[in-house]
């Protein structure tokens, strides 16, 4: 029985908080030359005004304080202990980077400012995506996308745009059965019908398959590479080849480079196109859901295409180059999400190639170490081949334990909570039931992943004496299993505390 | 590679027991798979070459750095889509606990019951200050979230012509037409009142008769700074001839002016910067989604959403919710792409408008209102400048229009230490020479004084010797 307890504090929400009259922010007070000379109802439009004040608490700063304190204790990050959320790269985040940030010569810049303002930072955004063209051998990359899904967005609307310009139709996206979830979302977004291709028994995409699907209507594919059963696609050039050869180009999903930097490059696997996930590779902290840097490189012509500015060099100065002849347009205002961006310069800047290679072949060993120790441990199928070894990750299967005993994956998922250890990515890949995607990086210690198959080992015999219990998990975080019926039921579906309030009150209809 | 601090199997006793484990004689065995052809085979050509410690890598970050030039007294008067505020301590200290920085999105509700919570909170918060029900947990920023927001408002009227204002941001419009392109979505500009700014009603109504239109866009207040008094008039039209009604806010000038959802508003977006976030340059900022209570309008929202439930035994609890419109589980049928999104600065914005409270919201937003006014009141008293430019109200920005060339003394104004208004006469030439100057809290009456002094004093010298 696990010792570990995560904190409980029942903590009311702050709207449950404070008193009337309480502030937690003292507004600097207006100098009486201005009080005396400007009145409010000549400044604002009077029908325009707040006629009932927000529905805000008043709470002061230490209470204010004290109740986030309490939530983040109640979240479990990497600060914490493993994360191996399959896909999601969970590592640490390095507090140099996180130091160095908060600087005020970068939190105080307005992102119009003119180049020469901004000559250090603009240094850094360019030597950074040298480096990630570099990382990923490719010519270019706008640094603008603000995560990894924006990033594929922008490859797939260029990949619309390139055959646009071509003067070709093509409107379908090949698109494997493993592939992450944004790669769909964002095919579609970007107006293409999605083509959906099969895994093969080893691992890899079915060949035959894609045969048999490409033609004049294929724009281009997505990949990821290793894929997300942790696999290297080991066909990959005849993938590129039977995609160029009709005329259809290669997206890379940058989610999986975390095991291969170093080793192998997107770029020489014959992708056209690259995101790159900053907060996973590189070890930019994910803050709860973001935010993240999906930046995109390109090769040769492509590069036109590319999101502006663009940072160019002119040997004396670093400046920002807006000229968009055939570019596909702007992804978010102005020029990228900086402060992520600089997290990764000093990331990459620490570790050298050196480091690089490093980190990549510790995070293939911690999987494969991980692997070795399941070996002996019932309960879990390892899908697609398990002599083939994985690398950034690994998909197992709880079947065995859901077939035999009623155990599924979540409920093995909120077992491993009550250890203090973060669940594996769940039903995913698709392909895979019951699935169990577990990704440790290479910032995990080798005693904690020994832990972590230990865990494993004890919840599948406990599946066998006393399955009821694990469907009780968790009972050590600070709530018992939490109902998601009732969440989303339109009769209590409760996304704000207006909606809370205005039920009670009965002004709100069932969603 | 010696040891790294930041990879603890890396020391060559710990790796020779793990891959002895695994019954492999080197890392290389288990890149077996990968062909030849592909491989690398030298090193990279990143950082220095080599591994840094934490001494050298400071070193160079700072010196780099130290090559930006910031505007701290006075703070910047620049606007054109995001100003200067003070960011309060407390936001900071929050936000770099690693309870919420280091954690990842919460699939697992139990073991996150914390972040879960900061979000909702933030959906709440977010919800009473624009008096609309739901809000998701964040977009990138307000300039997605517009071109979410158009998106969105096609799906549910399965029509795709949108109509904006004819001064819209034009970052945001640029935005929008990129993410709308694959959807072949037209975004129409709507003719508008030189003087004041206003949208034209007349053209509103002439753009709208075809009932081709899905929504109809206001920015409030506008780019350009002023708020179009016609805002109640253009929804209403919007929604007579079956359009929605898309409105733009920013979020602190909702402490005195009418929220989003009194004004008919079906979706509300904004550019969440001001609550908290610093200028960082660009990003991260935060973008805001807001939707009426209306089960149309929420199966169709982009985004995340958490939800209050309860746990096993009857405890509050909260969890992720609606996960049937997200891509994890739609793949190609989900409302959008968007999944790692911008929580933190979400997280961000919670703490500030708690702490800034009912009070506080309307007090700051009454001392920016004033404080913009009077200076604009100041510069125009200057002979040759007229602000605001347009004649209608304004909140925060505001254009200031020049009889002398504008980009001439923007740079006088650098030169004194001062960062003046964005320069706009390019984009909207009927204003002549003309900058989007930005005041707020975080600028005292004698940063305000330096300003208009320093601009006529160049003003008179430029007068005095031509």
């Amino acid at each position: 029985m696990s010792k570990w307890r995560q904190s409980r504090w029942n903590e009311p929400l702050i709207y449950e908080l404070g008193r009337e009259g309480r502030i937690g922010y003292l507004v600097p007070e207006l100098e009486e030359e201005i009080k005396n000379n400007v009145k409010l109802s000549e400044v604002l439009p009077e029908d325009l005004l707040r006629s009932s004040a927000p529905e805000l608490p008043e709470v002061s700063e230490v209470e204010v304080l004290r109740h986030y304190t309490r939530l983040a204790e109640t979240s479990y990050g990497v600060d914490h202990g493993p994360v191996p959320l399959g896909s999601c790269t969970m590592k640490y985040n390095p507090r140099i980077a996180e130091e160095l940030v908060l600087d005020e010569r970068l939190v105080m810049l307005h992102p119009l400012q003119d180049d020469e303002d901004v000559q250090g930072l603009l240094e850094i955004l360019y030597e950074l995506e040298k480096w990630l063209a570099e990382i990923t051998g490719m010519d270019r990359c706008s640094l603008q996308p603000p995560a990894g899904a924006a990033g594929e967005l922008v490859g797939a609307l260029m990949i619309r745009k390139y055959h646009e310009l071509r003067g070709e139709d093509r409107d379908e996206m090949l698109i494997p059965d493993n592939a992450h979830g944004t790669n769909p979302a964002s095919a579609a977004m970007a107006g293409f019908k999605v083509v959906r291709l099969l895994t093969d028994e080893r691992g890899n995409l079915d060949l035959e398959a894609l045969k048999a699907v490409v033609g004049d209507k294929t724009a281009g594919i997505m990949l990821t590479n290793p894929n997300t059963l942790g696999l290297f696609e080991e066909h990959i050039m005849e993938i590129a080849d039977i995609v160029h050869g009709v005329g259809g180009l290669l997206y890379y999903d940058g989610a999986n480079l975390n095991g291969i930097l170093g080793i192998v490059r997107p770029g020489d696997m014959g992708f056209d196109i690259v995101h790159l996930n900053l907060h996973k590779t590189f070890g930019t902290p994910h803050g709860g859901g973001g935010p993240g840097a999906g930046p995109v490189c390109a090769k040769g012509e492509l590069v036109d295409l590319l999101p502006r500015p663009l940072i160019e060099y002119d040997g004396r100065k670093y400046y920002l180059d807006y000229r968009c002849d055939r570019c596909i347009g702007r992804i978010r205002a102005f020029n990228g999400n900086i402060i992520p961006l600089v997290k990764a310069y000093i990331y990459i800047l620490s570790l050298g190639p050196q480091g690089l290679r490093e980190v990549a072949e510790q995070s293939v060993l911690n999987t494969n170490y991980f692997i070795s120790l399941m070996k002996d441990v019932e309960g879990y199928d390892l899908p697609y081949d398990p002599s083939r070894p994985r690398k950034h990750e690994v998909v197992y299967s709880a079947k065995p334990l859901t077939r035999d005993y009623g155990v599924t994956a979540e409920d093995v998922a909120k077992n491993l909570l009550d250890h203090g250890l973060y669940a594996p990515t769940i039903y995913f890949p698709l392909i895979v039931e019951e699935a169990l995607m577990i990704e440790f990086t290479d910032t995990e210690t080798k005693e904690n992943i020994e832990y972590y198959a230990r865990v494993l080992k004890e919840i599948a015999e406990q599946a066998k004496e006393n399955p009821s219990k694990l469907r009780e998990a968790p009972v050590n975080t600070s709530v018992k299993r939490v109902n998601a019926v009732k969440a989303n039921h339109p009769k209590y579906v409760t996304p704000t505390y207006r909606v809370l309030r205005l039920r009670r009150e009965g002004r709100i209809k069932v969603l | 590679m010696t040891v790294h601090p930041w990879l603890p199997n890396s020391p060559e006793n710990i790796k020779k027991e793990m891959l002895e484990k695994i019954g492999v004689g080197s890392v290389d065995e288990l890149y077996r798979d990968i062909p030849r052809s592909v491989i690398l085979g030298r090193e990279l050509k990143v950082g220095l070459g080599r591994p840094l410690s934490e001494v050298e890598v400071k070193r160079i970050v700072q010196e780099k750095l130290s090559r930006n030039r910031i505007y701290v007294n006075p703070p910047p008067f620049m606007g054109g889509g995001v100003c200067y505020h003070h960011v309060p301590s407390t936001v900071k200290w929050i936000i770099t606990r690693g309870g919420f920085l280091t954690a990842y999105t919460p699939y697992q509700a139990e073991i996150a019951q914390g972040l879960l919570q900061a979000l909702f909170e933030y959906q709440s918060l977010i919800a009473d200050l624009v008096e609309l029900e739901v809000v998701n947990a964040s977009m990138y920023d307000g300039s997605t979230a517009v071109a979410e927001a158009f998106l969105m408002a096609s799906r549910v009227t399965r029509k795709n012509k949108i109509l904006v204002p004819s001064t819209m941001n034009p970052q945001h419009l640029e935005v929008a037409r990129t993410w709308t392109y694959g959807k072949k979505i037209t975004i129409e500009k709507v003719g508008f009142n030189e003087k004041t700014g206003f949208m034209d009603l007349a053209d509103l109504e002439d753009k709208l008769r075809d009932r081709k239109t899905a929504a109809v866009y206001v920015e409030y207040p506008s780019y350009l700074g002023f708020i179009d008094e016609n805002i109640k008039k253009i929804g209403e039209l919007a929604h007579s001839y079956d359009s929605l009604f898309i409105i733009g806010f920013e979020p602190i000038s909702l402490g005195i002016l009418e929220p989003p959802g009194k004004l008919g508003a079906d979706i509300a977006i904004a550019e969440g910067q001001p609550l908290g976030l610093g200028l960082n340059y660009g990003g991260p900022y935060l973008g805001v989604f807001a939707v009426r209570w209306d089960r149309k309008l929420v199966r169709q929202m982009p985004g995340r959403l958490i939800g209050l439930t309860e746990d096993s035994e009857g405890n509050r609890a909260f969890t992720m919710i609606l996960q049937t419109r997200e891509q994890h589980i739609r793949r190609e049928h989900a409302t959008s792409n968007i999944t790692t999104n911008e929580a933190l600065m979400a997280i961000a914005a919670a703490v500030y408008l708690s702490l800034l409270g009912r009070k506080g919201i309307r007090s700051l937003a009454e001392h920016i209102a004033l404080k913009a006014a009077y200076t604009a009141s100041k510069l125009s008293e200057i002979p040759g400048v007229r602000a605001p430019a347009l004649s209608s109200k304004h909140f925060k920005e505001f254009t200031v229009s020049f009889s002398i060339g504008y980009r001439d003394l923007y740079r006088y104004l650098k030169s004194k230490g001062i960062l003046g208004g964005y320069y706009v006469g390019d984009k909207y030439p009927w204003l002549g020479e003309c900058a989007l100057f930005c005041v707020t809290e975080a600028h005292s009456l004698s940063d305000i004084k330096l300003l208009v002094d320093t601009i006529k004093e160049y003003i008179e010298k430029k007068v005095d010797k031509p």
